[in-house]
């Protein structure tokens, strides 16, 4: 595989030189390797496909008696707006009650720390999902994906009401 | 050294007979992140655009499906086209102009349409030229008729895209019957939600 040559002696003076060696290394291994190594990848690689987050919306009943509906107690509202913000607030919107409405980010101790903790309060708890719209699409995805960190398996997005818009103004939040 | 040119050799040669260009994407879609791994399946998938500047772009995979569509929607809106535009319009992976716009956009040659990008107003879906709905439901029934398989309909939307363009995209949809969507997004690691 390797060679190490030596040099004769050419007969120079009397000194004494260091006999020169000269090695010759054979190189095919290595081209085997890459060319088995290149064969492998060129078979098995596949395409980065683009990941993808499902979204089923429910069937729109045509008879408004059918739908489901929900308790005032299980509800919690939250609102995306515009500037990255969320609004929440526990219930839903009535003429009567006017909630409490809080205000939080999107980072790891702002809105899901609030779902997890509404969750240990109301195990049932159905969460309504209603952009602004002011907010943009991140948004939208970043709630839903929210939704799938949290483990929590019921929300609605539903379109946001005039009385929501209002109330965020009103709150100056 | 010879085995070293013989390898390079080979590889030239693979590579020369098997790449294909990947197409020209008509617009640049920055998509948001989630922690969603799920794939976008490979074949019969219907793709709207959603860009931030409210243009909703349709494509779908297959070029036959595409000549089909092309066919049945030219049809309902009383456009013609000529077997040309219609081998075009197959090679086109997704546009985003209404169909009177259409023709003229499969005429122009494709260093020029690379411009004409910029400006492709969308596809229309307001109410009265709801044309977004037909190309995907043509698209629908020619795949259906085609390969005999359900699409997936997959949303690709800016994250800068305003929610209100999104939602209209899914009324339209949902009024039709069509609640399933697949919205493609970026990987993200899932952080530990503490319990």
């Amino acid at each position: 595989m390797a060679e190490i040559q030596q040099k004769a002696d050419s007969g120079g003076g009397g000194k004494k030189r260091a006999k020169k060696m000269s090695t010759k290394i054979d190189m095919t291994p290595m081209v085997d390797l890459a060319f088995l190594l290149l064969t492998f990848f060129m078979l098995t690689t596949t395409f980065a496909k683009p990941n993808v987050m499902q979204l089923t919306m429910p069937v729109k009943e045509k008879n408004e008696e059918e739908q489901t509906k929900l308790k005032e107690s299980e509800a919690f509202t939250i609102i995306m707006g515009e500037a990255n913000k969320v609004y929440y607030y526990a219930g839903m919107l009535s003429p009567e009650s006017k909630p409490e409405l809080k205000v939080t980010d999107y980072g790891p101790n702002g809105i899901r720390q609030v779902i997890l903790d509404r969750r240990r309060e109301q195990p049932k708890t159905v969460i309504l999902i209603k952009p602004d719209d002011k907010a943009v699409y991140k948004n939208m995805v970043d709630i839903l994906d929210e939704m799938n960190i949290t483990n929590q398996k019921k929300y609605a997005l539903v379109k946001i009401s005039k009385a929501d818009q209002d109330l965020i103004k009103e709150s100056g939040l | 050294m010879t085995p070293m040119v013989d390898l390079a050799f080979l590889l030239v040669t693979f590579f020369m007979l098997t790449t294909k260009f990947a197409p020209d994407e008509t617009v640049v879609v920055d998509t948001p992140s989630s922690i969603s791994d799920l794939k976008l399946p490979e074949s019969n998938v219907i793709t709207l655009t959603v860009d931030k500047r409210k243009r909703v772009f349709f494509g779908v995979d297959a070029p036959e499906t595409k000549k089909l569509a092309l066919q049945r929607v030219a049809a309902k809106y009383g456009v013609n086209f000529t077997a040309g535009q219609a081998k075009e319009f197959a090679n086109l992976p997704n546009f985003g102009v209404p169909i009177s716009q259409l023709g003229s956009l499969l005429d122009t040659p494709k260093e020029d349409r690379k411009q004409l990008n910029e400006q492709q107003p969308g596809i229309p879906m307001d109410s009265l030229n709801n044309q977004l709905i037909d190309w995907v439901l043509e698209a629908r029934k020619a795949n259906q008729a085609l390969f005999k398989k359900p699409t997936y309909i997959a949303i690709k939307g800016d994250g800068m895209a305003d929610v209100p363009t999104v939602q209209q995209v899914i009324k339209v949809l949902q009024e039709r019957d069509i609640n399933r969507f697949n919205l493609i997004t970026d990987l993200e690691n899932k952080p530990v939600a503490a319990q």
